[in-house]
């Protein structure tokens, strides 16, 4: 699992397999471009929360939330590794995030903050 | 160390632990607790959702309160400033986190320049993600004790019993993950991490992580969202 490649040899004593490593993870250089890619997301969602004419469009909440979810994966996929990891941990992850995410968006509509044809209240 | 041998020994002479999988026990429990806090912090956001904007009484997260709902005119509570700043000091945390991973499974590689010797100090990339993760703590700190001054407490309506249940549990979380980081700096000290001890700080740096992720979350959820 080398973070430069040309030290391949010298990395004998990491237990890729038994960590679940199915690829090589990234290079420092991949996690700086990753830490500069968030950091330029967080800043543009702070800045359209303070643009009036975004922040009262229709359209704030689901560029919020798409912005979110683009940090969420690139966090999980890049620092937490599952891109390169054994699929096993995948499923361990993205099954409870889906029940977790079906069950916020069950709730809100059983509690009246979501509707069909309506959007959020 | 006699727990690193141990767990050394206990692997075929291929490297893989005897398992079914092939696969670290620790490892794939882990990720099964991570699973599990996805569906805990989904419960607590989901109770922070339901019960938005249905506080009786001030103050309120986004609107200034007026009289009769408060005493006397307040402000929106949330701090988006300062809260962007924590949010950004937790991402470059997680930055340090797989800085320090990449230096414990480097360990034994030679360090010929000043800029490697800096990537391949575990130290100092562990020290910085556990500094980093005190400041978002300090940042929280100073949120709740400012929001108690200006009367929001866990008690006064919907929107603090909720916002504190959330973030609170979050602190919690940061806490429990920088105690763990200090005892990894400990053993770091006392005899050094290696890449015979990558597996314990990649857990270490997975659960760190997963606290960085559901920040993502509430930031937008609770903090930026009307």
């Amino acid at each position: 699992m080398a973070h430069d490649p040309s030290h391949d040899e010298h990395t004998t004593h990491v237990d890729h397999a038994a960590m679940g490593m199915v690829k090589e993870h990234p290079t420092w250089s991949t996690y700086w471009k990753v830490a500069v890619i968030l950091t330029l997301i967080t800043v543009v969602e702070v800045w359209i929360y303070y643009v009036p004419s975004i922040r009262d469009s229709r359209a704030f909440v689901p560029m919020l939330l798409t912005m979110s979810a683009v940090k969420f994966a690139t966090v999980v996929l890049f620092y937490m590794h599952l891109r390169y990891d054994h699929r096993l941990f995948r499923v361990l992850f993205t099954g409870p995030l889906i029940i977790a995410s079906f069950t916020i968006v069950g709730l809100l509509f059983l509690f009246g903050h979501l509707r069909i044809g309506a959007g959020a209240t | 160390m006699a727990h690193a041998a141990a767990v050394h020994s206990a692997h075929d002479t291929h490297g893989h632990p005897p398992t079914s999988t092939g696969l670290d026990n620790k490892k794939i429990a882990i990720w099964a607790f991570i699973g599990s806090e996805c569906m805990l912090f989904a419960s607590l956001i989901s109770t922070y959702l339901i019960y938005k904007g249905r506080s009786v009484v001030g103050p309120y997260p986004h609107d200034a309160c007026l009289p009769p709902a408060c005493s006397t005119p307040l402000k929106a509570i949330l701090n988006i400033p300062v809260t962007s700043a924590s949010t950004f000091v937790l991402l470059m945390s997680s930055l340090a986190m797989v800085l320090a991973l990449a230096a414990v499974e480097t360990k034994d590689q030679p360090k010929h320049t000043t800029g490697e010797r800096i990537l391949g100090s575990s130290k100092l990339w562990l020290w910085m993600t556990a500094l980093l993760g005190v400041t978002f703590l300090g940042f929280q700190a100073f949120e709740f004790t400012s929001f108690v001054h200006e009367g929001l407490t866990i008690r006064t309506n919907l929107f603090g019993s909720s916002f504190f249940t959330l973030t609170g549990f979050h602190g919690a979380h940061v806490t429990a993950g920088v105690l763990w980081l200090l005892t990894l700096l400990a053993i770091d000290y006392r005899r050094g991490l290696g890449p015979k001890d990558a597996l314990n700080v990649d857990l270490a740096a997975l659960y760190w992580h997963f606290v960085d992720v559901v920040w993502i979350a509430i930031f937008t959820l609770v903090y930026l969202i009307k």
